[in-house]
């Protein structure tokens, strides 16, 4: 099947205090579709997403990719991009240097490079910024940098972890709007996190709970 | 009494407060200061071809370019072992790691002289690695100045790794950049302020290094301080010595205006957030922490091994002979007393100066609890000495006061010691005790004067008993700095009433076995008498404690 598949999915962490994080998890992602996996905090979803991505070590289960398993791929050849809670955007470059990261480490011509991450700044409504120090950005800005930063190499799943929670409330519905197009726009596969029901119902078709390291 | 006349009868009382310890840097730290740099420039009249001839001289060129040298090797060296082992001490996490990270820190403890006098056993000719031949090459300088300070590069970097959030690096992973080019391109850039702060202070401690490079160096091996050091007592030429002291001076205010620059930078990009960014080690992190840890432990105790063991080997055997040797008076030639009389001498001393420079450093703290311009002022005039070599402030004091003042006569007065080393100690002192004092809530005062308390008694009750751990501590620091101060005390101790280490130095130059064991074994003496004071005020280290 095409898409993402994930099967029996177990992460552990160990320490003074081992816990299970996620618990056996399965679930599908079809291609060109937005599920949202909402449930309250520390119930394992960041987890989960760190684990499809390979952020996040895997105790045991399968990873697959258009029926490919990527368990074992390094985090950096699996082309999952990951947004972060925070944006994680890089203090010392600049608006356009942080979009134009992952084609620099793909090896892009500078030309190509440049217009990509043109593209990416018109995408997420932030023309013109591209020279900006990503400090002087207020946190709406800095999540539609960190969303272009992680489209720009055209992942074939974009995971988003809680991208809008950092931010008030009022500013929170409107992105949700927003990167809901954006992601339509861009024809990007892409699984979100969430502890807001109507958030998971505005930028995602399907909703999917998880409660103590397992989907209910 | 209107306001004004109040504030400024206030503002009296605070200066008047400050005038003893200003008093006491003005008599010996600024005076000595301005006569080096005085006795630079003028010979009669304002003589520049005189210093430019020193300038220029071979020797003194040669001496410069020695001190930027030996400094930049030793920082290589120590950011070479640094960094990595921030990595393996402070990022990752493991069990004894406290405990291993306490082991790292002695080096720093360590009085000079010891350091200098460890790696003499270790790469003289007799020594361990004697067949190296590198006794008296900077190789062995600059690796005895990497001892010293790979601890220094491990707390500051290690700091700051620390509290790097490790998410920022997995983003560049989501972006495709493996592990190597994730640190390369978004790590590294995260330390490099870090890193450069590290490097300049490393910097400043190896071209002030005095007493490792005038025992390790021989004749051949001379630096600024050194230079300094040989044109006051063998070629008795002051005036080539200020100029020498002024080139020094002028070396130290570039670097400390680097470091200056590099702490601005980190302070800017670490910004407001620090987060837990350690990880418990794992199988695959053996591969790093094994080969450091490895490196670290033989620099670390191959010097004090040789130390220790070269104290006890006598031509007869292992004994315990020139332990002994250290309570008997030696040959006068050699020197005027025993090396036991020094050490009283040494406690003597270094108890006076760490009383004077604590008792200065309470006052100094209390006066800058509360922010404002003059305390800024006397901040920065209280801690100059420490932008000060060492050699400077002795050569300062050498020249300035032999000499009747205010009805004392201090020519050859063995007072001058105490209040040299009491010089040296008073801005670590301060930097000790500001800190817990600016951490006290006015408020809390406050509040004892609304409960009937005078200035006097607030200050005992609430003041005192919240500084009195915070004050011990400052004053074992000043006990133990001042046990070991060398660069100094060279200067203005008399021969017949040497230090600890100025007798180390005296021992070590002087032909013979016997002296030389004597050396090794009273460099022990002094090792283990500064090292037990320093871990006996480190448990008086509280919450609010400062940082060094």
């Amino acid at each position: 099947m095409s898409g993402l598949q994930v099967s029996d999915l177990t992460v552990k962490y160990g320490g003074a205090h081992p816990v299970t994080a996620v618990d056996g998890v399965s679930l599908d992602v079809t291609a060109g579709e937005t599920v949202a996996l909402l449930g309250p905090s520390g119930c394992g979803k960041s987890s989960l997403l760190g684990a499809i991505v390979g952020i996040v070590d895997v105790a045991s289960g399968a990873i697959t990719w258009d029926g490919d398993d990527v368990t074992e791929v390094p985090v950096h050849r699996r082309n999952f991009g990951l947004v972060f809670q925070d944006g994680q955007l890089f203090p010392h470059r600049s608006v356009a240097r942080n979009i134009g990261f992952g084609l620099e480490m793909e090896g892009l011509p500078l030309d190509a490079r440049r217009e990509r991450v043109e593209e990416m700044l018109t995408l997420v409504g932030l023309e013109g910024y591209g020279s900006r120090a990503v400090t002087d950005l207020s946190g709406g800005q800095r999540q539609r940098v960190a969303l272009a930063r992680s489209l720009a190499p055209r992942p074939r799943l974009l995971a988003l972890d809680e991208p809008l929670s950092a931010l008030d409330a009022d500013l929170r519905g409107r992105l949700a709007v927003e990167v809901r197009d954006i992601l339509a726009a861009a024809g990007t596969t892409a699984i979100v996190v969430t502890h807001d029901p109507s958030e998971a119902d505005v930028m995602a078709s399907r909703v999917l709970r998880m409660e103590e390291g397992q989907l209910v | 009494m209107p306001v004004h006349a109040r504030h400024s009868r206030r503002h009296l009382l605070w200066w008047s407060v400050a005038a003893l310890p200003l008093a006491f840097l003005g008599i010996f730290f600024f005076w000595p200061l301005i006569t080096v740099l005085v006795r630079g420039l003028w010979d009669g009249g304002f003589d520049w071809p005189g210093t430019w001839a020193v300038v220029v001289d071979p020797r003194t060129v040669d001496a410069v370019l020695t001190t930027a040298g030996l400094a930049t090797l030793g920082t290589l060296g120590s950011l070479a072992l640094g960094i990595p082992g921030a990595y393996v001490l402070y990022r990752l996490r493991w069990r004894g790691q406290a405990t291993v990270r306490g082991i790292a820190s002695v080096p720093f403890v360590l009085p000079t002289i010891v350091v200098a006098t460890a790696f003499t056993a270790l790469f003289g000719r007799s020594g361990p690695l004697g067949f190296l031949g590198w006794d008296q090459t900077v190789w062995a300088i600059a690796l005895a100045m990497v001892f010293y300070n790979t601890s220094v590069v491990l707390r500051i970097v290690g700091g700051t790794w620390a509290a790097l959030d490790p998410r920022t690096a997995d983003a560049a992973r989501t972006l495709g950049a493996n592990r190597r080019q994730a640190f390369t391109h978004v790590t590294l850039p995260a330390l490099v302020p870090a890193i450069a702060s590290a490097a300049s202070v490393v910097f400043l401690f190896c071209a002030t290094a005095f007493g490792i490079v005038l025992v390790m160096g021989g004749t051949r091996i001379n630096t600024l301080e050194t230079e300094i050091w040989l044109q006051v007592n063998q070629f008795l030429d002051m005036r080539a010595a200020a100029v020498l002291a002024i080139l020094q001076l002028l070396f130290v205010i570039g670097i400390l205006a680097a470091s200056a620059w590099a702490r601005r930078r980190r302070e800017r990009v670490l910004g407001t957030r620090t987060v837990d960014g350690t990880r418990a080690a794992q199988r695959r992190d053996l591969a790093l922490t094994i080969p450091v840890l490895t490196v670290l432990g033989l620099l670390m105790a191959a010097p004090l091994f040789a130390l220790i063991e070269r104290s006890l080997r006598t031509p007869d055997g292992y004994s315990f002979d020139y332990y002994a040797a250290l309570f008997t008076d030696p040959p006068a030639a050699v020197l005027p007393v025993s090396v036991w009389q020094a050490t009283l001498n040494s406690l003597t001393t270094a108890a006076i100066a760490a009383v004077v420079a604590t008792g200065l450093g309470l006052i100094v703290a209390s006066l800058l609890a509360r922010r404002g311009r003059r305390a800024a002022v006397l901040d920065a005039l209280v801690m100059m000495p420490l932008g000060v070599s060492a050699v400077v402030v002795g050569l300062g004091m050498l020249l300035t006061l032999n000499r009747v003042v205010l009805g004392v006569d201090l020519r050859g007065s063995w007072w001058l010691v105490p209040m040299a080393q009491a010089v040296v100690a008073l801005p670590l002192v301060v930097r000790t005790l500001v800190p817990p004092a600016k951490a006290i809530d006015p408020r809390m005062k406050a509040a004892a004067r609304t409960l009937g308390a005078g200035p006097t008694r607030e200050w005992a009750t609430v003041e005192w008993p919240l500084l009195r751990r915070p004050f011990g501590l400052a004053l074992g620091f000043a006990f133990a700095i001042s046990m070991g101060e060398f660069g100094a005390t060279s200067f203005v101790a008399r021969p017949d009433r040497p230090t600890l280490p100025t007798a180390i130095y005296r021992l070590l130059g002087r032909p013979g076995p016997e002296n030389i064991g004597m050396a090794f074994a009273a460099a022990v003496l002094l090792a283990v008498l500064t090292a037990s004071v320093m871990m006996v005020s480190e448990r008086m280290r509280t919450q609010i404690g400062g940082d060094l």
